[in-house]
């Protein structure tokens, strides 16, 4: 819903997925600065968010059985849904969801490996709740806006990134081209700063960082894990050399002992998130995502990113303080800037319409409908984004999920307007547009969205009228052009 | 209530539709009646890079064996369909039984080493290549973008995607190719019934029609709502399609059901996208014709010869090019995994009524000398000898009837292979 202020909006919309009334709550009476640091500092709100799960003022989930969010990957999804519903950390989520696109990691693959169960647990297991290392998605979580350094190296020693990037199995006499590749070319610094060679060094670089197995006792033991081990006998201990300096020095990883071999690993793996170059990769696609993808980024803003990025030692934190204060950032002109991600789309619409009695898993289909199955990336490089998410059956299931959801808040949207604003049809239109965040309306297109509350029969307020009016109208609001940009 | 300039269909003269409710007829019925013959093309991608070495066998060349240990297809079973003109035996993967018969009715070309010079290594580089047509500008429109921009129809239906995303290849100017995965859900809900829902959406639609100039942005979303309408009630027409041929149950034999449905029942489309993944196979592919590769190989070719026979069956086939193509071929040397990582040249394939069967093209020389020209990267990847391009104009050329030095931009037709 509006907070009255359009950079505070503007700030929930891409900060976060929009703001129910206890969201602006949280921030009422704060300077737009003050705002910047509650999302960016969001350590100082408690994690608490799964303790609402099941709770009756929150969204519902759907159990089938047990609710098994580290183990059964449908009720991981439900799990991060509702995490976007109702978390006090909306940035933790939303750059979790940007690291998810980042690192690319799907799960079908991981599954198809090493089964359902181990699968899920690799994708979406939350620390200390089973034994074995965090999922991937939490891994993401934690490192949200920690040093992209320790991120990166974190990633590359993920299980389900081990699996994904068949890192599992580089041996020295047989390396394993996967992660190599797509670590220089997605995860850092891109295409045209490395070569065929480089990708043969990486491999190399990265043999014997394989997993380890912990079997469980029965099959699809939920105790059973497997974890990153430095395979010491499998790793390539000869100099690698590469056509860039590693870690600012010469060209060539010296030959190593075998057992101090995984520094390999993580001298390439300093040296290229150190590197400007992959700032500014990064800069790119967080201008995307935070300040606009109708316009290529700002040069300026590329370099004031880098600028940061290096100045702090690769700590997103204030990487994304800066972007959130700058001009970019602010300027009216971004407001409504950027195509929706489906999930973006299909938290708002819950945030906006409302939720009781509502599950979080009626989303699940829509979304893949959409184009965005989450823990299931098209590829390693994450989605399609901007205009290929408006595919005409994208935006048909974006229309019919706002169909659903109004439906199913029928009568709590019917019921939620006043006395006062059910006398006039332009009052409930108005009162409709405080709750959902649509861009701007051209006078013509107010006129149709009154005139949809007028046809059918002399405007009367009533129950009966405003049971079938309210929903329709937040419906043709959600599912507007309008409102399919954040 | 304002109009939306490229919804008009205008096509031979023969209907124009503005939109509405109604289903328009079945434009093809209609065409069909005044004589004018709908050729489709049907464009197959395997997404992911796939390992053409184990779709077309060089199964007598020892440097197959030798650098392949672990996966290589045994002679013994692969399925044999000759020699190219170099003489050196080919044999189909075993589980390509479908493509076997289809190859044996001389109705499927295999392009060999079909790829481009300096041929990129990169998913998502390549995809674009191959999509653009544009090695040097890979970010441009795709091929098939720019030739439905071309033709004379505004019809949104004219190019059918079937897969969730949208491949550059079909991206053009005022063109969006309706991804349209599973017509069951290709449907218009509303929170209300009766003359209310068709209030709401009649005031959708003025909604979604009213983007003016100034919002491009805006307008793009928009054109995807109207193009969602115009279309429902024709998609809706496709799903109680009962085909002549049992398909596979998977996603790929379920894509090219609603494409032989579309067909049937006359939508109109020209282009249809289908595509079928899990072809980066660094590991696991599986040994002696067997495991991961071989259900993928069993995926492509029993749903492409349920397709080919149900099309042969409603006499359709006449009408209809395959187009098989991906991204790129992998390394000649298997990996330690049991897989094969990122490599060069590939392997196009054409099928349907109008194709000249045969092998085209001349299989490299595995053999990782460096002064072996059938290979690149010091012996490493394949290197290709038919530029992709060449088949695509041979394509818009012979196929679809339309210039290809237009659509791609320069003259690609020298060398290309006479698959048509």
């Amino acid at each position: 819903m509006r907070s009255g202020d359009a950079l505070l909006d503007h700030l929930f919309r891409r900060a976060g997925f929009g703001a129910s009334a206890a969201d602006l709550q949280a921030v009422a009476g704060m300077s737009y600065n003050a705002a910047v640091d509650y999302f960016v500092d969001f350590d100082k709100q408690p994690d608490d968010v799964d303790t609402r799960i099941g709770l009756p003022d929150s969204v519902a989930i759907t159990t089938r059985g047990q609710f098994s969010p580290n183990t059964n990957i449908e009720d991981a999804r439900q799990r991060w849904l509702f995490r976007m519903v109702h978390t006090k950390r909306p940035l933790q989520e939303k750059m979790a969801l940007f690291w998810h696109n980042h690192f690319g990691v799907g799960y079908n693959k991981v599954a198809g490996t090493v089964g359902g169960v181990l699968g899920t647990k690799m994708m979406a297991t939350k620390g200390g709740e089973l034994p074995g290392p965090q999922g991937h998605y939490e891994l993401l979580r934690q490192g949200a806006l920690g040093k992209f350094r320790d991120l990166l190296i974190e990633v590359a020693k993920d299980p389900a990134m081990l699996v994904f990037l068949d890192g599992r199995t580089n041996t020295k006499a047989k390396p394993q081209e996967n992660f190599g590749r797509e670590v220089m070319e997605l995860f850092t610094w891109g295409l045209g700063h490395y070569t065929e060679s480089d990708v043969y060094a990486a491999a190399r670089v990265f043999s014997g960082w394989n997993l380890r197995n912990v079997p469980g006792a029965i099959a699809n033991d939920p105790a059973a894990y497997q974890d990153f081990i430095y395979n010491a006998a499998q790793h390539d201990t000869t100099a690698k050399t590469f056509t860039f300096q590693i870690n600012g020095g010469s060209n060539t990883i010296p030959a190593r002992a075998m057992a101090s071999g995984m520094q390999d690993g993580i001298d390439l793996l300093t040296s290229l998130a150190n590197h400007p170059d992959t700032a500014r990769r990064l800069a790119g696609k967080l201008w995307n995502y935070f300040v606009s993808d109708l316009d290529a980024p700002d040069p300026a803003f590329v370099d004031g990113v880098t600028n940061v990025y290096i100045q702090s030692d690769t700590a997103m934190r204030p990487v994304l303080r800066y972007i959130l204060n700058s001009r970019w950032f602010t300027n009216p002109g971004n407001f409504n800037a950027r195509y929706s991600w489906p999930a973006e789309f299909v938290i708002r619409t819950i945030k906006e319409i409302g939720w009781a009695g509502f599950s979080v898993d009626t989303a699940r289909v829509p979304l893949t409908n959409m184009g965005q199955t989450l823990f299931e990336p098209p590829d390693v490089s994450g989605w399609d984004l901007g205009r290929t998410w408006f595919g005409t059956g994208a935006m048909l299931a974006r229309m019919n999920f706002a169909a659903a959801i109004a439906s199913n808040q029928k009568f709590n949207l019917a019921r939620s307007f006043s006395a006062t604003e059910r006398a006039q049809p332009d009052r409930v239109l108005n009162g409709m547009l405080q709750r959902l965040t649509p861009a701007p309306y051209t006078t013509g297109e107010m006129n149709e969205l009154l005139t949809y509350l007028t046809t059918g029969g002399a405007w009367t307020g009533n129950d009966a009228q405003m049971n079938a009016k309210a929903p329709g109208l937040a419906r043709l609001v959600a599912g507007s052009g309008e409102y399919q940009f954040v | 209530m304002a109009k939306v300039s490229r919804r008009e269909f205008i096509q031979d003269g023969v209907a124009a539709f503005t939109l509405s409710f109604a289903a328009p007829a079945f434009l093809t019925d209609i065409a069909r009646a005044q004589g004018v013959v709908s050729r489709n093309l049907v464009v197959i991608y395997l997404a992911g890079g796939n390992d053409a070495l184990s779709t077309l066998v060089p199964y007598t060349d020892p440097f197959y064996a030798s650098r392949r240990p672990a996966i290589a297809v045994p002679a013994g079973t692969v399925l044999q369909i000759g020699s190219d003109s170099s003489g050196k035996p080919l044999g189909l993967h075993p589980r390509l039984t479908g493509l076997q018969t289809i190859f044996n009715q001389g109705r499927l070309a295999i392009v060999q080493r079909a790829g481009y010079q300096n041929s990129s290594r990169s998913h998502f580089q390549g995809t674009d290549i191959w999509g653009t047509g544009d090695p040097a500008n890979p970010a441009g429109l795709g091929w098939l973008g720019r030739y439905l921009g071309s033709i004379p129809t505004t019809d949104p239906l004219a190019g059918w995607n079937t897969s969730g995303t949208t491949n550059r290849a079909l991206m053009g100017l005022n063109v969006s190719v309706p991804s349209i995965t599973d017509p069951r859900t290709y449907s218009f809900s509303s929170p209300n019934i009766g003359a209310e829902a068709i209030n709401e959406r009649n005031t959708a639609i003025r909604l979604a029609s009213s983007a003016g100039p100034n919002r491009p942005h805006l307008a793009f979303v928009n054109t995807s709502a109207m193009d969602a309408f115009a279309t429902l009630d024709r998609v809706a027409s496709v799903v109680d399609y009962q085909p002549s041929a049992p398909y596979p149950n998977n996603g790929f034999g379920s894509a090219l059901k609603t494409v032989a449905a579309s067909m049937v029942r006359g939508i109109g489309t020209r282009v249809y996208w289908v595509q079928t993944g899990g072809f980066d196979t660094h590991s696991g592919q599986g040994n002696a014709g067997a495991g991961a590769y071989a259900n993928l190989m069993g995926t492509v070719g029993d749903g492409i010869l349920a397709f080919y026979n149900d099309l042969q069956n409603q006499g359709l086939l006449g009408n209809t090019l395959m187009l098989q193509f991906s991204e790129f071929g992998r390394r000649i040397s298997e990996n330690g995994s049991q897989g094969t990582d990122h490599g060069a040249a590939g392997v196009m394939m054409a099928l349907g009524g109008p194709v000249r069967g045969g092998i085209y093209g001349t299989a490299a020389n595995l053999n990782p000398t460096p002064d072996n020209p059938t290979l690149e990267n010091a012996g490493g990847d394949v290197k290709y000898e038919t530029d992709f391009r060449s088949v695509y104009a041979s394509v818009l050329d012979g196929w679809l009837g339309t210039s290809s030095t237009a659509i791609l931009g320069g003259n690609f037709r020298e060398g290309a292979p006479a698959i048509i």
